[in-house]
């Protein structure tokens, strides 16, 4: 991509040639995985998938105000790690949390609420979209500066380990996040410090309005890199939950023993925009249908009929996930604004904001 | 009763809490081996040993993130930046991280860490180790602020701010680092929130913090020579701020001072002057004057640096001048 750096003075974007996704590999099939965690995974995807249409649905309504940025088309990526974790490990996501938080098993409801900005809401109306959290879940937080939670995710794998517990803490950043230093502080730190955690770069392709290939100096923005840090150069399809899970389990495995972090780059794409506000106009034709073709949900449902699950059973959980974003949505409908109390609650441990005598 | 000097009491207060609580940690750039740059954490490698004080490379956003992480998931830590002004290359972690991560979960998170941090002129290391940063920390909403000046204070003031929930910066002032106080036996435990009144007075009210601290008392002394009773005040830490005794003194007295390191603009003597003026201006007997660092970044030779920070003698002829 050397030559459309050389030129761009003026670049549009949408004439660069496609980058389309790599054919399935059907040999994912036979990795040794149980079914009921395959079916989980579905289920999650389901979920994932429902709640960010219902989300950005509530968008065009103006409902959520603000901005939100929606994981479609990247469900496999949230799914295949969350299913290769326990309820104890940590998680930690940017801004791009929805389908992080969700996988965890936080209740549709109260995330809904909170974009809403509603009190019932995951945060109580005061973080919103891009900082959905539940301590209790693990979800340890979104963050909404770029690079800043692969840091923060080393730290609770240094309290893992402190603690002696065998707990691993999972950062999920995008392609963009490679290019900011925090991620390569972040990655050597771990490496010298071994600690139980593990980087999960959802490529996407776009850092979010710019392809990230014509601002990153190597092909695989997270995979290249990790080299360099003593860390293996893993690359899987992010639309394959058969592959996501196969890699974080390993991943998992290492830390958990005390053979320190791993880096995964999963390849996915979204379906829609950066954020709200963005049609994702900048996309070359043919490459976001290519990529639909390879939405990881449909290629996973018929995986799923393969190895030999009931058509029935598929059905079924995907209409009571329908159910369950409907709940969620008049649950998050019916709750009040948050009151004028909360304004100035919070800021410190004693539950309030005072700063002065 | 032992006698420390200001660096010697980093250690030691650092030490008390780390013998008291076992889970506390502490990490930053050659903090363990070394002992510190400016070995103010001498001897706690040995006491405490490299799990518990750890050696970090050049990397102080990868610090603050591992302190923060650490310090939400159980682990109560004290994370070192070497130079204060090094704070501006962490200062997402700091500012939007630490700070903001308990109301933005609704008080979910809680960040029970401490930034230490050396600050402050005076030896001659130009503009960019040299600072004086209390300010860009007392801006942020979520962010404890701490300044000692003394030895004492050193000790009970970091003890204050480890066993505290919130997350506090600890501005420890390079050129008091030689500085010789009393130390009590015992256990030291210090409040945040409080301002000593460090000399009594009845004509004026001298703010000040850290290294401003014993150049005001100087300036006090001088100024009873000629019959102005000044009252000095130690603020201790910004954040809390303790405007009861602030504002008591200056009812009392009729007059402010401010003495401030920090360039002018912005410096935390400006919030507290327009407290003073919003809620006591009616005992005000005269114009608040604000002594700071000009507004000028800060310049290596020693003739010019001394200019710029104020002096006893600044301070001094700033009183005379105003209250002749």
């Amino acid at each position: 991509m050397s030559t459309d750096r050389a030129e761009a003075g003026r670049y549009d974007f949408a004439l660069r040639p496609p980058r389309p996704p790599a054919p399935v590999d059907h040999g994912n099939e036979d990795l040794p995985i149980p079914l009921e965690t395959r079916v989980e995974m579905y289920r999650l995807q389901q979920e994932l998938r429902q709640f960010e249409k219902r989300a950005y649905d509530l968008f065009m309504q103006n409902l959520v105000k603000g901005t939100s940025h929606l994981s479609l088309g990247q469900e496999a990526v949230a799914a295949g790690v969350a299913a290769a974790i326990r309820p104890d490990d940590y998680s930690f996501a940017t801004y791009r949390g929805h389908a992080h938080t969700l996988a965890r098993g936080v209740g549709m409801g109260p995330v809904m609420a909170e974009l809403l900005g509603r009190e019932d809401g995951l945060l109580g109306g005061k973080g919103g979209s891009m900082h959905l959290t539940s301590v209790e879940h693990g979800m340890m937080g979104s963050y909404a500066i770029v690079g800043a939670h692969l840091c923060i995710a080393n730290g609770a794998a240094w309290s893992a380990q402190i603690r002696g517990t065998d707990q691993v803490a999972v950062a999920f950043f995008g392609d963009g996040t490679t290019n900011i230093g925090a991620f390569h502080e972040a990655l050597n730190f771990a490496v010298v410090w071994k600690l139980p955690v593990i980087f999960v770069c959802e490529n996407n392709l776009y850092m979010e309005y710019t392809p990230s290939d014509f601002v990153t100096a190597v092909p695989h923005p997270a995979a290249d890199r990790a080299p360099a840090y003593g860390l293996e150069a893993v690359l899987v399809d992010g639309n394959d939950a058969d592959a996501v899970y196969e890699a974080a389990r390993k991943a998992v495995e290492l830390a958990r023993s005390g053979g320190g972090p791993s880096l995964i780059e999963a390849m996915t794409y979204r379906h829609g925009g950066h954020s709200r506000a963005d049609p994702g106009k900048y996309r070359p034709d043919g490459e976001v249908d290519a990529w639909m073709k390879r939405d990881p949900i449909p290629m996973y449902h018929q995986r799923l009929l393969r190895l030999g699950v009931a058509e029935g059973q598929l059905t079924e959980i995907q209409q009571e996930v329908a159910q369950r974003v409907d709940d969620a949505t008049e649950y998050a409908k019916a709750s009040a604004p948050p009151g004028d109390a909360a304004l100035m609650t919070d800021v410190w441990a004693d539950g309030g904001s005072a700063w002065r005598n | 009763m032992a006698e420390l000097n200001y660096r010697e009491a980093v250690a030691h207060g650092i030490a008390q809490e780390m013998r008291r609580d076992p889970l506390l940690v502490m990490l930053g750039e050659d903090i363990a081996d070394a002992g510190g740059v400016f070995k103010t954490t001498v001897g706690l490698l040995d006491e405490f040993g490299p799990e518990r004080v750890r050696d970090t490379p050049i990397s102080e956003q990868a610090i603050i993130g591992a302190a923060a992480g650490a310090a939400m998931t159980g682990i109560p830590t004290i994370a070192e930046i070497m130079f204060s002004d090094f704070i501006a290359v962490c200062f997402d972690m700091i500012a939007n991280e630490v700070a903001k991560a308990r109301y933005m979960t609704g008080g979910q998170i809680s960040v029970p860490m401490v930034i230490r941090t050396a600050n402050g002129g005076g030896s001659r290391f130009g503009a960019q180790h040299s600072q004086s940063v209390e300010n860009w920390c007392m801006m942020i909403p979520g962010l404890k602020v701490v300044a000692p000046s003394t030895p004492v204070d050193v000790i009970g003031l970091m003890a204050a701010s480890i066993r505290d929930p919130d997350p506090v910066v600890f501005f420890e002032h390079k050129s008091l680092f030689a500085t010789k106080g009393e130390i009590p036996d015992g256990e030291i435990v210090d409040t945040l929130g409080t301002a000593a009144v460090v000399r009594q007075g009845t004509d004026c009210t001298i703010v000040a913090l850290a290294l401003m601290v014993p150049r005001a008392l100087e300036a006090a002394d001088r100024l009873a020579e000629d019959g102005i009773s000044a009252e000095v005040i130690d603020v201790r830490t910004l954040v809390p701020l303790d405007t009861e005794t602030l504002l008591g003194s200056v009812a009392k007295t009729g007059r402010l001072y401010t003495v401030e390191e920090n360039p002018r603009l912005c410096g935390w003597g400006a919030e507290i002057t327009s407290i003073v003026a919003e809620e006591v201006f009616w005992d005000l007997d005269g114009p608040i004057v604000r002594i700071t660092t000009p507004h000028v970044p800060l310049p290596s030779a020693e003739a010019l640096e001394d200019l710029a920070i104020p002096s006893a003698d600044r301070v001094y002829d700033t009183v005379v001048k105003s209250m002749g």
